[in-house]
């Protein structure tokens, strides 16, 4: 038996370790560093319709045990990520879970009907929730109306399940999670990066060309285990839970708030290979908690609801 | 491209806040171009997620050592200044194209050009231009004389020009002020620069139709390795004019002139 494998809709995982998306660009950087189909998952960077170039530079700043970024969704465009991007993934043996987003509704249908017709990608994750982008990214997502109306459009379309992306910048992300599985998502991945700014005490400017950026790394992970706890309490589809994870014990803290997969993020910056290893950390820290097997844990914690 | 705890064999002040640091590590045997980068991890500061990009600025097959020169000005290089010898330094690397060097040949003049901190990835292109038996030229500008380095060694390979911002050595001012006095005079088949964005902007437009100059751009990255397109700059190639973005970190940062948006 597998202790560490888990099925999610569309998702037959073999361990619940992947990389966030935006954070490892389309796979083949780090497969220069390690066979990625050790891998259970891979979160590509985000499609959007038309190519994007995204924000101006400086698009990343550091903060006390965390990132601010404002790439803005910089990617080639569906075309090119369908002739090109996602092919080359093809040769490793693991799920694509495509990140999509748009300006506008059409865009997101539009770039999800092609996208689902990838052999490899086997599910959809739609980002409302990305703080960089004027238009389109966090503004679907701080709403509970248009997010589910967007996540309806696309699940009439969409050839593979769709997990939906939420956004932390919100006063109460409850009702959007619940609006988001009325409307049909099949899960969600949650938490996107916080809006946050620096400035230069020197220049006494705002670090970012963008002014603000997202905040991820360890300093958000309290924020996303509380939202996650809170968001699997009273939804039933799974959760993706991402924010700050940097260890085994942050993996199985996201489990114990309800978690059912983890995205890793930032952490593959400052350490290319620790998607690997987590996932050869994990049994041994298991036996130490006494848990048997993942797909025990998540049973338990719901049932302890 | 690895991941490695490099042994530190050396590290010494060369000048307030300039440090030289020697590396020992399998790395070095994968660093066969000058001018790429290690992505080092702070050692102490668990706080400070990111790497810091530091440009290679001499390699030793022989001894699998290489040296880093680097400016201890924020949290995370003054952590890394910190260390002494048989510590060991975690590095990604080595990262990034280099400067092409392979095609330089006995009895050209190569002329490196660089800045302030800049400066370090051009010594490796200097000793390997000298050592394929060109004459090697070289205009360094630093902000003053206390903030010089590596002058002797310079010197060691052929003609050496300073300029420094105050005057306290070497000609007054920026170095702009030597490349247009001797440029004019010189016909280089090859040129390399490494600096500050004024200074490659200089070169780039002297040398943008020259089919063998190079600059060395520096921008804030995360990964090092083209995975979070944060490095970007914009680039236009030279016959279709079709502008682009191109990460720094993995597709530079070295970039032939004429092509940055500089």
């Amino acid at each position: 038996m597998n202790r560490l494998a888990v099925e999610l809709p569309g998702l037959s995982l073999k361990n619940p370790i992947m990389p966030a998306s935006g954070c490892f660009g389309f796979g083949a950087e780090y497969a220069k560093f390690y066979d990625i189909s050790q891998l259970g998952a891979i979160m590509v960077k985000a499609a959007t319709l038309e190519p994007r170039d995204g924000n101006p530079t400086p698009r990343v700043a550091e903060t006390p045990s965390g990132m601010l970024n404002a790439i803005g969704l910089q990617n080639p465009g569906i075309e090119e990520i369908m002739s090109d991007k996602l092919p080359a993934l093809e040769r490793f043996d693991v799920p694509i879970i495509a990140n999509v987003a748009g300006y506008t509704i059409d865009d997101y249908t539009s770039v999800c009907e092609r996208i689902s017709q990838a052999p490899n990608v086997k599910a959809i994750e739609l980002n409302i929730s990305c703080p960089n982008v004027k238009q389109g990214g966090i503004t679907f997502g701080t709403d509970k109306d248009v997010a589910a109306d967007l996540t309806y459009r696309v699940k009439q379309i969409a050839n593979v399940p769709v997990y939906v992306k939420l956004s932390p910048n919100v006063t109460d992300i409850v009702p959007i999670a619940k609006e988001v599985e009325a409307a049909g998502a099949d899960g969600l991945s949650m938490i996107n990066t916080l809006l946050g700014m620096r400035i230069d005490l020197k220049t006494r400017q705002p670090i970012l060309a963008n002014q603000t950026g997202g905040l991820s790394g360890p300093a958000i992970k309290p924020v996303a285990i509380r939202m996650i706890k809170q968001v699997s309490e009273v939804v039933n589809i799974p959760i993706i839970g991402m924010g700050g994870v940097y260890t085994v014990d942050d993996v199985l803290e996201m489990y114990m708030a309800g978690a059912s997969a983890v995205a890793v993020g930032t952490a593959n910056f400052t350490d290319p290979l620790i998607c690997p290893k987590l996932i050869e950390g994990l049994p041994q820290r298991m036996d130490e908690l006494g848990i048997e097997s993942l797909a025990k844990l998540i049973q338990e914690v719901k049932e302890a609801r | 491209m690895k991941q490695e705890n490099m042994k530190i064999i050396e590290q010494k002040m060369l000048a307030p806040n300039i440090f030289e640091m020697t590396l020992e590590g399998l790395i070095v045997q994968e660093m066969l171009v000058p001018g790429q980068f290690l992505h080092c991890q702070p050692p102490t500061r668990s706080d400070l997620l990111l790497r810091r990009p530091i440009s290679i600025s001499s390699i030793d097959l022989k001894t699998s050592q290489c040296k880093l020169i680097y400016r201890a000005e924020g949290a995370g290089t003054k952590d890394m200044s910190q260390l002494s010898a048989n510590e060991t330094l975690d590095v990604l690397g080595p990262l990034g194209n280099g400067f092409p060097v392979e095609d330089i040949s006995e009895g050209e003049l190569v002329i490196v050009v660089g800045g302030g901190i800049g400066i370090p990835p051009l010594y490796e292109v200097a000793r390997q231009a000298r050592l394929r038996g060109a004459q090697v030229m070289a205009f360094l500008g630093f902000a003053s004389k206390d903030v010089m380095f590596y002058l002797e060694e310079f010197q060691a390979l052929g003609d050496v020009h300073v300029s420094t911002d105050d005057g306290s050595y070497g000609t007054n001012g920026h170095l702009g002020i030597i490349l247009d006095e001797i440029l004019p005079q010189i016909e280089p088949s090859a040129v390399y620069s490494c600096g500050p964005t004024p200074l490659l902007a200089k070169v780039d437009q002297y040398f943008e139709e020259h089919p063998r100059a190079y600059v060395s751009l520096e921008e804030r990255m995360a990964c090092g390795v083209g995975a979070c397109a944060a490095c970007v700059c914009q680039t236009k190639d030279k016959k279709t004019k079709k502008m682009r973005l191109k990460k720094v970190c993995d597709e530079g940062p070295v970039f032939a002139t004429g092509v940055v948006n500089i």
